[in-house]
């Protein structure tokens, strides 16, 4: 009996945290699932793209080395992105300024859709397109396959900025924040990878 | 009160001091009934029934399709099917059995068992769980609706390119398939996901991992693998999508592309795939042979082990599919080799089980017996894999009726058998009544002799040449007689499974009362009546050791578990989550009600893929909008679910 009662204090417990409560939210774990499946995503895709580099040969890759004019000072700019939302999530977090998370999201947005444009030009300035080479098939594929990714953080983070202004978050109920962000973390780490792939590369070998 | 919205004070009760607890939980949790109550339901037992009812009419349909390829094979130069006829039905067979059936039985009995065994009131995501089974549905019904426009995939379930391209292949037949997997993938990656979260977070207090069943293992295991490997055959079908509509690049030899690349991507997938489909069945097998061994498993420690260490090999062997393609002779080393020791952490298992049965009293229920075959036809088809895992002999077997036996061996052994089993197990906990003995035997044994008249010849007739997926073959090749045997087991295999269904159908109705508990078993979802109420656990139990109900028997550890004295939690949906390893209480988690939005999203993608198969941007377009709105509404933070903040004073 002593064993039992030791038990039954075991289970009295202090004060809990209830609801969706951050990182101890389910939806922070589900976040985490699909940024593994997602990722290797990625992978398989980059995979493809060296594969078919590697079984291709010399012929593969084309002509002209990628410029990195457009593309460097994108990526930049989608890291800064990831900064503003960091800085946001961090304002509804200390709770000390009312404004800092909609307004980190709001740079973040219109960074990422500064993103996309460049990207897009980025697309018009080439002189291959998606039916003409495996090296065109996968470069379309790969950077489409991720600004997809980026247009799908961008509407996450619109949403985000609207619960933010209706003033649904606050230092202690803030989930959706931290989980939509970490996913437009994701999406700007996975950039650099893809950008490593196709412009980084060809000047290494 | 300024922090009555984020924290609370649990209160812990007994039925003794509250008796009128039930009753409200039942108020709270009970699904109205009705259309809107079948459609819009979150209860994991629900959604976990309507799992194993759609994929057993997936079996049945897969079964039906290898009956008529049967008829064709039994006599040489037969005339039954056109060529044409004969490759669309071995593709739908091999898509149905191993797509739609292996793996969604498993995710049914998942779905039904995990919060039963883990003492929680409902799945992690509950939405996610209905979302899941219903696109897997309309991803089934999308591949089947092939035959109504008479354009039924045709390449085999492997589909290799090039043969799938549009040169050679021009119908729609390959589109279904592509995009049917890609919708199909969704269903189930968020399905995993739901499994991983859940096991994660809750368990009840006390569960830490070396308490989890092994079904809980196996399923979990295998739902970290669907999270690696899935990715890989959606991207595959999806290129080949786009190397068929768009004119790129990826498979197509011509052009530079690279053949090889589809059969990578798709093995990467594809033979993890195959432990995915059997290791949830071994956790069953695990958590119940033993308790109609009247004993704990052997070895749990070494068989949780080895399943997580069999998933892990099972991404390192995906080549040994390739052998016969002309590869570096290293690589084909490696990859053989690497299949050798996969054989090691698989064994593991048999020897626990081996060993449970020898060292305890058997019972020889139906369930027991197709464990012990389910054993039995694991070995004989883990000896005929290893004999494939050989290069050498690989080569001579690879294309043959040799392969095709192994992986019936395999797939109807670790899969069907466990499945059968675990249905004669835990049907009881799922309808309040047991299945009848009698019938159950009868099943049995027919679909036992049934499935070994059908096979074990088909090792024979491989070693003697005969090749797959052929639709006919000449009388002087002397191959008929050994058919006509296979075509007659095959068709006695039918009638056993027809058996088990009738039996099904007949004890939902009439069968005997089984009780809480009428296997004596130790596990907690044996705790609680048959069926189990809507909120499953009155109190969430406190468990102190891996048999919470033989405690008192075995006196492991030195605590008890706690089963009428517990956490309340009754203020609208609510469960206990705990923390990941030693779960210990953490967060008082609001559950949602039921929602028709799970339904209503996966019907709009349906319209999306539908929109995609007939090349309309607009239906496409149109339809990708809508789905994005459903998930805004179904995600719109909720204050009943505490996702806001409190409101401001004034």
């Amino acid at each position: 009996m002593a064993d039992l009662a030791e038990h039954e204090e075991d289970i009295v417990v202090e004060p809990m945290p209830v609801g969706s409560a951050g990182r101890k939210s389910s939806g922070w774990y589900g976040m985490l699932a699909l940024i593994v499946t997602e990722g290797s995503l990625f992978v398989y895709l980059l995979f493809s793209f060296y594969y078919s580099w590697i079984w291709g040969g010399d012929g593969f890759l084309p002509g002209e080395r990628p410029s990195l004019w457009l593309s460097g000072p994108d990526t930049v700019i989608l890291i800064l992105s990831s900064v503003a939302a960091w800085w946001g999530e961090r304002g509804v977090k200390q709770g000390r300024r009312g404004w800092q998370l909609p307004l980190g999201i709001a740079i973040a947005i219109v960074l990422g859709i500064v993103f996309l444009v460049v990207q897009l030009y980025e697309w018009k300035d080439k002189t291959f397109a998606i039916d003409t080479s495996p090296y065109g098939s996968l470069y379309f594929t790969i950077t489409g396959f991720h600004m997809a990714h980026v247009a799908v953080g961008v509407l996450v983070l619109l949403a985000l900025f609207v619960w933010a202004l209706l003033g649904l978050f606050d230092p202690r109920r803030h989930a959706p924040v931290t989980i939509g962000i970490i996913y437009w973390h994701f999406v700007d780490v996975v950039w650099l990878f893809i950008f490593f792939t196709f412009y980084i590369t060809p000047y290494l070998s | 009160m300024a922090t009555a919205d984020y924290e609370e004070m649990p209160q812990i009760s007994s039925l003794a001091d509250d008796p009128g607890l039930p009753e409200r939980l039942q108020k709270i949790w009970e699904t109205k009934p009705g259309l809107y109550g079948w459609i819009a339901t979150v209860d994991h037992k629900q959604i976990g029934i309507k799992y194993l009812v759609t994929a057993f009419a997936f079996l049945l349909l897969g079964g039906l399709e290898a009956l008529v390829m049967r008829v064709q094979l039994a006599q040489p130069g037969e005339r039954v099917l056109s060529p044409e006829q004969y490759d669309e039905l071995f593709s739908m067979h091999g898509i149905t059995m191993i797509f739609l059936y292996a793996l969604p039985v498993l995710s049914g009995f998942s779905n039904f068992l995990f919060p039963l065994v883990l003492g929680s009131r409902d799945m992690a995501f509950p939405r996610l769980n209905a979302f899941s089974y219903w696109v897997y549905l309309a991803a089934g019904l999308f591949m089947y609706a092939s035959f109504l426009v008479g354009a039924v995939p045709n390449d085999g379930w492997f589909n290799y390119a090039p043969y799938s391209l549009k040169t050679y292949n021009p119908g729609p037949n390959m589109d279904f398939y592509a995009l049917g997997m890609i919708f199909l993938g969704i269903s189930t990656t968020v399905g995993a996901a739901n499994f991983i979260v859940t096991v994660m977070r809750l368990r009840a207090p006390g569960m830490s991992i070396n308490r989890i069943p092994i079904l809980v293992w196996g399923t979990t295991t295998i739902s970290v693998g669907v999270l690696f490997a899935v990715p890989a055959v959606s991207l595959a079908f999806f290129l080949l999508w786009c190397d068929r509509q768009f004119g790129t690049h990826f498979y197509n030899a011509d052009s530079g592309g690279q053949p090889l690349l589809w059969q990578h991507l798709f093995w990467m997938f594809a033979h993890p795939w195959v432990y995915i489909i059997v290791l949830p069945a071994m956790g069953m097998v695990s958590d119940a042979l033993p308790i109609l061994c009247r004993r704990p498993l052997v070895g749990y420690t070494v068989v949780v082990l080895g399943t997580v260490l069999t998933m892990v090999l099972g991404f390192g062997v995906w080549v040994h599919h390739m052998f016969a393609v002309g590869l570096p002779l290293v690589a084909s080393s490696f990859f053989s080799g690497a299949s050798f020791i996969i054989t090691i952490p698989s064994a593991i298992a048999v020897f626990a089980w081996v060993a449970t049965i020898w060292t305890g009293r058997p019972v020889f229920t139906t369930a027991f017996h197709y464990f012990a075959a389910f054993i039995v036809m694991f070995v004989i088809g883990g000896v005929s894999g290893v004999m494939t895992a050989a290069v050498p002999a690989d080569l001579e077997l690879t294309d043959t009726y040799f392969v095709v036996a192994h992986i019936h061996y395999v797939l109807i052994g670790i899969n069907l058998f466990g499945v059968l089993g675990a249905l004669y197990f835990w049907f009881p906990k799922m309808s309040g009544r047991l299945l009848d003995e009698r019938w159950g035997k009868w099943g049995f044994w027919i679909t036992f002799i049934g499935f070994n008249v059908a096979f074990l010849p088909m090792h024979l007739t491989g070693l003697m040449g005969m090749p797959r997926r052929v639709y006919t073959y000449p009388a002087e090749a002397g191959w008929g007689p050994i058919n006509l045997l296979s075509t007659a087991g095959a068709f006695l295999l039918a009638i056993g499974i027809l058996v088990v269904l009738a039996d099904v159908i007949r004890s939902h109705r009439t069968g005997v009362f089984a009780g809480p508990n009428p296997w004596d078993a130790p596990t907690l979802e044996w705790s609680i009546p048959s069926p189990p109420p809507p909120y499953n656990f009155a109190l969430i139990p406190a468990v102190a050791s891996r048999h919470p109900l033989w405690e008192d028997r075995l006196q492991e550890g030195s605590g008890r578990s706690q089963l009428d004295r517990g956490f309340v939690l009754d203020d609208g949906k609510e469960t206990l989550a705990t923390t990941v390893l030693d779960a210990e209480p953490d967060i008082i988690l609001k559950m949602p009600e039921d929602s028709p939005w799970p339904f209503i999203t996966a019907l709009v993608m349906c319209a999306l893929f539908t929109g995609m198969l007939l090349q309309s941007v607009w239906v496409s377009a149109a339809a990708g909008v809508l789905i994005l709105l459903c998930i805004l509404f179904w995600l719109w933070p909720k204050r009943r679910l505490l996702q806001v903040a409190r409101p401001q004073h004034g």
